[in-house]
């Protein structure tokens, strides 16, 4: 079995859930035989279990007791284990998200197997699964085995993979699993949004980011209307958060953010080389910025070479005209 | 209030990796303390000056170069360095690591641990995770804000996560994991630099902190790397000059049109 630890948030399921059922659909049909399990923790909404049945999972092991009221690893590490005991698969899948990277190296070692962390790739190899992960925020490509035991357990690294179209026939046995007292002694008790409603830069279809050129935090505001106009994430360059203009959350690079977004704007970013390690894999690349020489038109899909101060804003009308239409 | 910080050393940032054989070449590599390590000796300072009490202890498994890294913490004002030595330890699979820290941290004794939430080499961001559950303590990773009551034994932090930040209460002991907004690291003094000439950094072997060392050698890793490549270099596209207003134009069309993008 190839088992996916359902992420969820109010009962249902995010849609790194799906991308990673989706995945794991295919990986056990390429072998043959294999059932892809999902396993739940906490509380689940109606119909849920269903949608993850018609998203492909065969069974379904739903964790449920007092202590997954709200997030916690202990807890949810001993859930996981459990639904593993149970289920006894050979892969077991998390979200590369901020609570599966969190969780999952909890689970490995409570499992003592090994972790492969924010992978984007899978193939079947002669001794079971091997994945492919960035390294060095994606200057470097690993392909990373594991040993003998089981399960192989991997996070999936977020807006990777596509989820598969419903189908609602599928169905899957849902097995209920409970947790008892379990030792918490860290738990979430709050949660403080960040600004605007932004998509998460890890999982954005389009990020728009400045850089030096910004020049001040008040800059940043052209780029807000841009992001506006085109349902964009804003980002920013290790210049610009170091030089105090923008929160240390909107940074993409080797010690920020590893992104990759549909389309990506560097505008005022030279490109260095951490910055560029942390974006180069986002599908189309566009660079705005005043210097025909700088780096970033190297790896460029489109750039315009101009004063930003006069290109974003006339870019920012052309889109809205555009989209009107 | 005695905290245990672990660092690592990492390429700097700034590096252009280059493979030979397969594997990272690292011979012409500046290594620096991985910048998430900062803010954890950053943090694990103001603790203690807050505290007023305790000292600070810094560690790192690996070649004697790591001995740099454990220098630089002490330069900053940590009271004790620790070198591990790293022979015979898979230093590419987070448990076997995670199995030879907790050794040391068991030796070293600990009422908080902290650490960088992910090394900037391979960004596995585990290691700090998995010595919580091998010590069996309560973690919070990707930290960037921390409050501790040592006298209740107990501390609160932010954690960034997709659209804000998780508050979560913890228990003492526990290992915290630092994320860039911790805290602004600061620079060494000269004083300080001049300090870490006097102070003696042991070396311990995994036998001195009782881990079997069969156990991480890397015949026995969880985890490997079968080989790495750099990725399919990207080719430089389409580059527009000219009146802002037209540039702009021709680039909605071509996301549009051509790259079907937007």
């Amino acid at each position: 079995m190839i088992a996916v630890v359902a992420e969820t948030k109010d009962g249902s399921a995010r849609k790194i859930t799906l991308e990673m059922l989706a995945e794991a659909r295919r990986l056990a049909d390429a072998k043959g035989g294999l059932k892809v399990g999902a396993i739940a923790l906490g509380p689940l909404a109606p119909g849920e279990a269903d949608r993850l049945a018609s998203q492909g999972a065969d069974r379904i092991f739903h964790v449920e007791g007092a202590a997954l009221a709200e997030y916690a690893p202990e807890a949810w590490a001993e859930g996981v284990r459990l639904a593993v005991e149970k289920a006894r698969p050979e892969v077991l899948f998390l979200g590369a998200t901020a609570h599966g990277k969190d969780l999952a190296p909890r689970v490995s070692a409570r499992l003592r197997v090994g972790l492969a962390s924010d992978c984007v790739a899978f193939e079947w190899g002669d001794s079971g699964l091997v994945a492919r992960r960035p390294i060095f925020a994606g200057k470097a490509i690993a392909r990373v085995a594991w040993s003998a035991s089981r399960p192989q357990v991997a996070s999936v690294r977020p807006n990777t993979f596509t989820p598969a179209a419903p189908d609602a026939s599928r169905k899957a046995a849902v097995e209920a699993i409970s947790l008892g007292d379990v030792k918490v002694r860290a738990r979430v008790v709050g949660f403080e949004a960040s600004e605007g409603e932004m998509a998460d830069l890890t999982e954005a279809t389009i990020i728009v980011s400045g850089g030096r050129a910004m020049q001040g935090p008040d800059n940043f505001e052209l780029l807000r209307k841009l992001c506006k106009v085109l349902g964009a994430t804003l980002g920013a360059s290790r210049a610009a958060v170091d030089a105090g203009w923008i929160d240390h959350s909107h940074q993409v690079g080797q010690t920020g953010k590893v992104v990759n977004p549909t389309v990506y704007f560097a505008i005022g970013i030279s490109g260095a080389i951490q910055h560029m390690a942390g974006m180069s894999s986002s599908k189309t690349i566009v660079a705005i910025n005043k210097d025909k020489d700088a780096p970033i038109f190297k790896i460029a899909s489109y750039g315009i070479v101009g004063d930003l101060y006069q290109v974003v804003p006339a870019l920012t009308e052309e889109f809205e005209k555009a989209l009107k239409e | 209030m005695n905290v245990l910080v672990f660092v690592k050393q990492v390429p700097d940032t700034e590096t252009r990796i280059q493979i030979q054989n397969g594997s990272v070449d690292t011979s012409s590599v500046k290594w620096v303390v991985n910048p998430y390590d900062e803010f954890a000796i950053e943090e694990a300072l103001r603790i203690r000056e807050k505290v007023g009490a305790g000292k600070v202890v810094v560690a790192s498994l690996g070649p004697e170069r790591v001995k740099e890294a454990i220098k630089y913490g002490l330069s900053l004002g940590a009271d004790e360095g620790v070198w591990l030595k790293g022979d015979g330890v898979a230093l590419a699979d987070p448990l076997a690591v995670a199995t030879a820290l907790a050794g040391a941290a068991r030796k070293i004794g600990y009422d908080l641990i902290l650490t960088g939430k992910q090394g900037v080499d391979y960004d596995w961001s585990q290691a700090g995770i998995i010595l919580a559950e091998l010590l069996d303590l309560p973690h919070v990773s990707v930290v960037v804000g921390l409050e501790l009551d040592a006298a209740a034994k107990r501390g609160k932090a932010k954690r960034e996560v997709e659209g804000g930040l998780e508050e979560v209460e913890f228990d003492l002991p526990a290992v915290i994991t630092a994320q860039k907004g911790l805290n602004e690291p600061r620079y060494a003094s000269l004083k300080g630099i001049m300090a870490v000439k006097k102070k003696v950094i042991p070396e311990w072997t995994l036998a001195d902190v009782g881990v079997d060392a069969a156990a991480v050698v890397p015949e026995a890793a969880s985890i490997r790397f079968l080989d790495i490549s750099l990725p399919p270099p990207r080719s430089a596209g389409r580059i527009l000059e000219g009146e802002p207003r037209d540039t702009a134009r021709e680039l909605v069309r071509l996301l549009h049109n051509e790259a079907k993008v937007i």
